[in-house]
């Protein structure tokens, strides 16, 4: 059969179903194979809101995208080489997207009368032609599945529930990955009732079987995918809330204080609340409160008390915790805000990705109310990222917002882990009391930084009392003289701003340092905008890719490096705000490159703008 | 709570009095809730480094900035969310919550209730004027029924909430009523809320001089006190009045507590009841006496029933249980992982 196997240097699979059939299973279990297999990879995990919205429906459709590559794979793929549409919902829904001459592969068994129905679908599209365009494999997976876990006597509804093994087995097949890793992952999770483990096994064999014996049309092949030449270490897959917890995590032991997490359930931030309660071995205590404002203000509470607080939401949540962020901001307290953001406003799309609270951060709060906005760019990336926001918050005792997708937090990459004993730890100094008989003033600055030191209740000689009310800048103590609140509002700002010398300068991630036009991105559109700009390179025109980690306040040098250019055009995932910040900052005529749908930069759409402005 | 260290030498009055001129108007009944407090911490033996003050906003929220020890003046409502983020950061400080009736059960009533309900090691003083003052005057959620004020002209609408009856829905554990002009009572309430190891509801009615004045004049002037207040000892008789002779009585065909004066129709001492307070259905009939005429309003320790453990034990013990048992290395490196062995470039 080996002899049949073609090479391929990249594939975008993506597995399609009703919200019951366990697509983002399939999906992360392929994930697993593949990246086991050195392949390099990018996810898309792409759901619904609705926990089991009515089967069969369009809105019920859930689908998990995979790109995956013996290259370096930065986004999820524009368009899929294979189809897995498990019934006529899934097909209608994604088939738009499938790339001419992609393979189809749909269970027939799923293609009933109601179902078609459902679907909107006033005839059968495997009969009329419509699917001509693609290459496709019509299989009763359901029957084939049923013959296949027969033995265990499974109702019928619990052996159909075996049926995305199938298709996995089937999708191993075809790509040459191995089963084991999937196998060894079924007897582990499903230990304590080990027929159903049997029958998911048996049907995942049934499925590569099939591959490997069925005597299906010539173009229904077999493929290999190598593994990408990667940087020297030890790699696994991670996704961005993984990472991002994991860094906090981190910055806790660098700073060597506990964390405190207050959260509030929320989509699509609610993993990271799960991941940290999962780690009280490494001391990290967590509180599910009663409402996003008493998250965050446990956390402002945590700080207090010589911890680390961290809060952790997505939009709707992070406006709630608006008025605390102030308390944060007045008191100059350390906190870790994360913004997992969502489609907006209002509810808006909780499940799919947007970076639409850019303005919320930087400038979303009551009064004069400064403070640092850092974003992640990939899952892997959420790990430095989140240290960097623990490093800049206790330093300069300020709130910090790190910025985080939908995307991003549910993305999975391969990632090279890095080695913990090589980071630079950022021990804190509590206050100490004031050696002669002087009161404790507990806003007393570090020249350099403006910070204030951190006093820890507990501690004798350093009792004070801070509040939201403006404080002199001389004792600590309430004062509503109007020099003064001048000179606090000045310092606030003034230490937020010198923040900008202690973070790397700007470099350009592709491209010259000046030039015709510069693509200027932050968070989860690194993907597309670096391979669009690799592309339009390729092809000779003249562009650089910059993408933006620190967006309040900007690296110092960045104003400078964008008045290199002719043209700076700022693709986003909202209606044009960092656009709106740099033209603000540094009167340059940035030009936004805006898609709102939900859905991520396809490269294609962003290679036609940077054609288009490159060309005149 | 709380074995905490013991100052080295005894503190007094000043230790606990910070420099900062207090700004309540004159003759607020603050000032006595005050006093009383840095009165009676020397009293428990407590530090003044490991005591916290948290507030929300209001005329009561104030109190931290003139006790002389760590605190906190946070926003409107949300003291006990501070406070209880606090207390996971720090449990061996002795946190008091410092709200008002706006504070705690309008705009914080959120915080306040989970704070109870969760049993968080705090004491939660809640100064009840019924009214808003800070903002001038308006009602509030504990004002009475028609109360005129700036946002209600023809009179409010919304029935009063009851404080104690709030405080025992949400689950509390330790719940007190005092006075701000009792300083002999007020410090032994301070005490108990102080020693219970959990969440400790105080309510004090405080009078506001400004906007609400002589709200609780009619169960806290000299000239009544004595047949308005029931103050109920643990293991005593519920007697009250001015000769003593009134009492409690438990009446099953009502399944309601009445007034009943002994050596009146037949009644005697033995009618009158005996206070338990780790009695929750007593505890909530008590917190309703005083609405009908002719009841006493019940102050001292209405309910008092210790957990096996605080809050902030349960979550911590979890913690604690746990931690050292795994690394950050471990958890990152202990998925399933794969080696590249040199870096190839193609």
């Amino acid at each position: 059969m080996t002899s049949d196997i073609q090479v391929l240097e990249s594939a975008v699979v993506r597995f399609a179903g009703d919200s019951g059939d366990g697509m983002q299973l399939t999906g992360s279990q392929f994930t697993t194979s593949t990246a086991l297999s050195g392949s390099d990879l990018a996810t898309f995990p792409d759901f619904p809101a609705e926990i089991r919205a009515p089967a069969g429906t369009t809105f019920g459709v859930s689908a998990f995208q995979i790109n995956f590559g013996a290259k370096s794979i930065k986004t999820v793929g524009d368009r899929p080489d294979v189809l897995v549409a498990m019934n006529p919902a899934a097909l209608k829904v994604n088939v738009q997207n499938l790339r001419s001459g992609g393979l189809l592969v749909v269970d027939t068994g799923a293609f009933s009368k109601r179902n078609l129905q459902k679907a909107g679908y006033e005839t059968d599209p495997l009969t009329t032609g419509e699917l001509d365009d693609f290459q496709v494999v019509e299989l009763d997976v359901s029957k084939l599945t049923l013959e296949a876990v027969k033995e265990f006597g499974l109702g019928n509804k619990e052996a159909l529930r075996c049926k995305n093994m199938w298709t996995l087995g089937l999708m191993l097949w075809m790509f040459s990955r191995n089963r084991e890793p999937v196998i060894a992952w079924l007897e582990k999770k499903f230990s304590k009732l080990p027929n159903i483990a049997s029958a998911n096994i048996a049907a995942l064999n049934a499925g590569h079987a099939f591959g490997e014996t069925a005597e299906l049309s010539a173009h229904f092949k077999r493929y290999q995918i190598g593994a990408k030449h990667s940087e020297a270490g030890i790699y696994r897959t991670v996704t961005g809330s993984q990472a991002l917890s994991w860094g906090i995590v981190a910055g806790g032991e660098l700073a060597r204080l506990p964390i405190v997490l207050g959260s509030y359930p929320i989509t699509p931030a609610s993993p990271i609340l799960h991941t940290l309660s999962n780690m009280k071995e490494l001391g990290v205590v967590t509180f599910q409160a009663e409402d996003e404002i008493a998250a965050i203000c446990a956390a402002i509470g945590a700080s207090y008390g010589g911890a680390l607080g961290v809060t952790s939401s997505s939009g709707p949540g992070i406006a709630l915790k608006g008025e605390a962020l102030g308390l944060a901001i007045s008191t100059e307290l350390p906190v870790v805000v994360i913004n997992s953001q969502r489609g907006g406003p209002s509810t808006g799309l909780p499940t799919k990705t947007e970076q639409s609270d850019l303005y919320q951060a930087i400038y979303g709060r009551n009064g004069d109310a400064p403070l640092p906005v850092i974003a992640t760019r990939s899952p892997g990336d959420c790990f430095e990222a989140a240290i960097e926001a623990c490093r800049i918050a206790i330093k300069y005792m300020t709130p910090v917002m790190l910025l985080t997708d939908g995307f991003i937090a549910n993305a999975a990459e391969p990632w090279k882990l890095p080695d913990l004993n090589a980071l630079t730890p950022f021990p804190v100094k509590f206050a100490e009391a004031p050696e002669d008989e002087s009161e404790f003033n507990p806003f007393k600055r570090d020249e350099q930084t403006l910070a204030r030191h951190w006093p820890k209740p507990g501690v004798s000689g350093t009792e004070h009392r801070i509040g939201g009310i403006e404080k002199s800048f001389d004792s600590g103590h309430i004062s509503y003289d109007p020099a003064n609140h001048q000179k606090m509002t000045d310092t606030r700002a003034g230490k937020i701003d010198g923040i900008a010398n202690d973070i790397p300068l700007q470099t350009v991630d592709q491209g010259e340092e000046s030039g015709t036009l510069a693509v200027v991105g932050w968070g989860s559109t690194y993907g597309p905008i670096s391979e669009a700009v690799k592309a339009a390179r390729a092809e000779g025109l003249n562009v650089s890719h910059i993408h933006i980690r620190y967006l309040h306040p900007f690296p110092a040098n960045l104003g400078m490096l964008l008045k290199n250019y002719a043209k700076v055009i700022v693709p986003e995932m909202n209606n044009g705000q960092l656009k709106t910040v740099i033209r603000d900052r540094f009167l340059i005529d940035a030009k936004p490159v805006n898609k709102v749908s939900g859905q991520p930069f396809k490269i294609q759409e962003l290679l036609d703008v940077i054609r288009a402005e490159a060309a005149n | 709570m709380n074995e905490l260290s013991t100052p080295k030498t005894p503190l007094t009055i000043k230790d606990f009095t910070s420099d900062q001129e207090v700004r309540w108007c004159p003759g607020c009944g603050d000032y006595a809730i005050l006093k009383c407090m840095q009165r009676t911490l020397p009293e428990m033996g407590v530090t003044r480094e490991n005591t916290v003050f948290v507030s929300g906003i209001g005329c009561s929220s104030r109190f931290p900035y003139y006790m002389n020890t760590y605190g906190f003046h946070t926003i409107h409502g949300r003291a006990p969310a501070v406070a209880t983020g606090l207390k996971l950061a720090n449990p061996e400080l002795d946190v008091w919550v410092i709200t008002g009736d706006g504070d705690g059960l309008s705009i914080g009533g959120n915080h306040l209730m989970h704070a109870l309900r969760r049993d968080v090691d705090l004491n939660i003083l809640l100064f009840n004027n019924k009214i808003y003052g800070l903002t001038k005057g308006q009602y509030s959620p504990t004002s009475d029924l028609g109360t005129r004020s700036p946002s209600t002209p023809q009179g409010s609408v919304d029935p009063a909430l009851n404080p104690i009856s709030y405080a025992l829905g949400s689950g509390a554990h330790f719940i007190a009523r005092t006075v701000d002009t009792a300083q002999k009572h007020m410090p032994g309430v301070f005490k108990r809320a102080h020693a219970f190891k959990g969440a400790s509801f105080v309510e004090i009615l405080q009078n506001c001089i400004v906007y609400n004045d002589e709200a609780w004049q009619g169960i806290t002037d000299k000239s009544v006190a004595a047949d308005r207040q029931l103050l109920l000892e643990h293991g005593e008789k519920m007697l009250f009045g001015a000769e003593g002779n009134k009492g409690i009585r438990f009446c099953p065909e009502k399944f309601a507590l009445e007034v009943v004066t002994v050596g009146e129709n037949g009644v005697t001492e033995d009618d009158v009841m005996v206070h338990d307070e780790t009695n929750r259905r007593l505890a909530q009939m008590l917190g309703e006496l005083g609405a009908n005429p002719g009841e006493p309003v019940a102050m001292g320790v209405l309910y008092a029933r210790q957990a096996d453990h605080s809050y902030t034990e349960a979550v911590l013990g979890q913690v604690a249980d746990r931690k050292g048992k795994t690394t950050l290395k471990d958890i990152m490196y202990g998925g399933q992982t794969w080696e590249v062995s040199e870096t190839i470039t193609s």
